[in-house]
């Protein structure tokens, strides 16, 4: 069996995962910040118990930070889905140094589950860091949350823009859960925003869990 | 592609399906391989009730790994260990690396490249 490991080594663990060469500003790909999922995720293991044991999803995947840290931290099998290849391929390699078994990855978009799938109420726990709808894909972070709810039959932990708190609470109650803010944190994004010259601009994001109203 | 993950993957997203389960796989034997995962029972057991057993051991067996794993469900086996590492095995520690899963309905094959299954459909298949 997986023994526990220390946040310190979850965290240098998290920094060695190889990010994102080219990423795509139409998907909005960035690596979340290794110490960000790193605090994310000790913390709903230690709090929660959401992890170990447990069979998660990734939605989302992108390079895997939140699946490789899902599996450091005990979970039984971790499924990453993400819609690009790319991203799916640098995933691939990092879940191979890291020499960890019990990681599947599936090619599919999202946006695209429904009540008919086989995944729905199959994971204990859904992880996500979805975008966050800037590129002409508004709406897509809620997408991604009610996806993340219809496969989860217990929690969903997501990072959503603090602009769109309200709305994300809104949506908690439509889907039957209930929704508690886990962190405030600020990201550092590339090239978030066309009409801005910066290069990176750091937004103010917070992490959710969801869980159902029972 | 673990067998578990075939046995969630469905085509009900195409245009005309109606069930699209389970996938035929289509696979070289030397792009499977076996990988070692530690064992848990409880995990097993829990999974146990989600699966689709019969399309468990269809694609074991298409795969030439099904030996050893009974071709239907045992009574007691929540509790029976023997059982439950058969299926552990099978769910778990085999791996498609290459190949194709083909749709029952429409014939419609989706690419499994580097161990990672292609579920993404054209415009107007969806």
């Amino acid at each position: 069996m997986a023994t526990r490991i220390k946040k310190k080594q979850l965290d240098s663990a998290l920094e060695a995962v190889e990010v994102f060469e080219s990423p795509k500003i139409n998907l909005e790909q960035y690596a979340t910040p290794a110490n960000l999922a790193g605090i994310v995720l000790f913390n709903i293991q230690s709090m929660f118990d959401d992890l170990e044991g447990k069979m998660v999803a990734d939605l989302g995947c992108g390079c895997g930070i939140l699946s490789i840290g899902s599996s450091l931290l005990g979970a039984e099998c971790v499924f990453s889905m993400d819609i690009d290849r790319d991203a799916l391929d640098i995933c691939r390699k990092n879940i191979s140094e890291f020499e960890l078994n019990n990681i599947d990855i599936v090619q599919l978009d999202v946006t695209q589950i429904d009540t008919n799938s086989k995944w729905c109420k199959l994971f204990d726990t859904v992880i996500l860091n979805p975008p966050f709808g800037t590129k002409n894909n508004p709406g897509i972070d809620m997408a991604f949350l009610k996806a993340a709810c219809l496969l989860s039959k217990n929690a969903v932990v997501s990072f959503h823009k603090r602009a769109t708190f309200e709305h994300v609470e809104k949506i908690a109650k439509q889907l039957g859960m209930n929704v508690d803010r886990l962190a405030k944190m600020k990201f550092d994004v590339p090239n978030m925003y066309r009409h801005h010259k910066l290069v990176m601009k750091q937004i103010d994001v917070d992490c959710f869990r969801f869980t159902p109203n029972k | 592609m673990k067998l578990i993950t075939h046995n969630m993957l469905t085509s009900n997203i195409i245009k005309g399906v109606t069930k699209g389960f389970p996938l035929k796989i289509v696979a070289p034997t030397d792009k499977v391989q076996i990988v070692e995962v530690d064992f848990n029972p409880e995990f097993t057991s829990r999974m146990m009730h989600k699966l689709d057993y019969d399309a468990l051991y269809t694609a074991a067996e298409t795969l030439g790994h099904s030996e050893g794993l009974p071709k239907e469900v045992v009574p007691d086996f929540e509790t029976n260990e023997e059982f439950l590492k058969k299926v552990h095995h099978v769910l778990m520690q085999i791996e498609v690396q290459e190949g194709e899963l083909v749709c029952p309905e429409t014939g419609r094959a989706f690419p499994i490249h580097n161990g990672i299954p292609n579920m993404l459909l054209k415009e107007d298949e969806v």
